[in-house]
């Protein structure tokens, strides 16, 4: 399983992912730059946190049209794995790779915080080798984190389990108070119909090292390691 | 022919505008309670070359459907007019 982590103009957490693959994880991981059109034969394509393009317009709008865009469409309609954090996920969207869209917080505030997330999914990789009864500690760092989809998207996600993560309290309840930025039905991450395209505004990268005192994050990443191995 | 483009862009009715929201707040501090639903949206110029009116606009709603606008949150409209 070979690994591989978009660079965009703009992009900040394209470090930390790869720390986490190549030096917690011990996974084969390659930097792949936005202008290019060569995945590298990578099998798993991560879209990192950031600033691709500087939010112009709407955050990730202009990225999913760089070069290298091509070829993960094409590599995601293949079958083949693709996830996106933060920024990421804002580009799959914009990508139509997955449902919906990223709003503005609705507070309008930048929010940089750990929150809590229940995992919801048992069937989309990230989630499905998670504590469903835990709350998992992750920061989210965004000023468009706030997602929205129309209902009837909302209830064919939920028919087909493509909620990965809603946000939640210490106790793992999900309320409206510890939902940080509006989310529609408190939802974090979801995944695609066909469960390879995946996208969550929190960071686990930011949460994958021992020596931060919190590898909750890292728990995603070793479920998402052993499924695809298994 | 040269056109101008003039493109307005505007979050959907249905969703939540707290740009809006709070500058609606505002104009009860300031005296103008009588300004309610205040909505803020993006106003685009662009110029196009195009053979008439016609294609002028076709490529600017080209524009819009792929680019300007995230037709899930937000709805476009425009005005093309030739440039003399």
């Amino acid at each position: 399983m070979k690994f591989g982590v978009v660079v965009f103009p703009g992009s900040n957490c394209d470090e930390d992912l790869v720390y986490t693959l190549q030096d917690i994880l011990h996974q084969d991981v390659v930097k792949l730059w936005h202008k290019d059109t060569d995945l590298q034969k990578c099998d798993f394509v991560f879209l990192p946190g950031g600033f691709s393009y500087g939010d112009y317009l709407r955050s990730g709008a202009i990225a999913r049209f760089s070069p290298i865009m091509d070829e993960v469409v094409k590599h995601a309609n293949r079958g083949g794995y693709v996830m996106g954090i933060c920024n990421g996920f804002q580009i799959l969207c914009e990508a139509k790779l997955l449902p919906g869209a990223l709003l503005h917080n609705t507070s309008r505030k930048f929010i940089c915080k750990n929150v809590y997330l229940k995992p919801q999914s048992k069937l989309a990789l990230p989630s499905q080798n998670l504590d469903f009864d835990k709350a998992y500690k992750i920061p989210i760092a965004h000023g468009e984190g706030n997602f929205y989809a129309p209902d009837e998207v909302l209830m064919e996600m939920d028919d087909n389990d493509q909620v990965m993560f809603r946000y939640c309290d210490v106790d793992g309840k999900i309320t409206e108070e510890s939902n940080p930025n509006g989310s529609i039905e408190n939802i974090a991450g979801i995944c695609n119909l066909q469960r390879n395209v995946f996208g969550m505004m929190p960071h686990p990268e930011r949460a994958a090292d021992f020596e931060l005192e919190n590898t909750d994050g890292r728990e995603i990443f070793e479920s998402i390691l052993s499924l695809i191995k298994a | 022919m040269n056109f101008k483009a003039s493109i307005q862009i505007m979050p959907l009715e249905a969703l939540l505008d707290p740009q809006g929201k709070a500058v609606t707040g505002s104009m009860k501090n300031l005296g103008l309670s009588e300004i309610s639903n205040v909505r803020i949206g993006k106003n685009i110029h662009l110029q196009v070359e195009a053979k008439d009116q016609k294609e002028a606009e076709s490529k600017v709603e080209s524009a819009c459907k792929k680019l300007l606008c995230n037709e899930i949150m937000e709805s476009y409209s425009f005005t093309v007019t030739p440039v003399a």
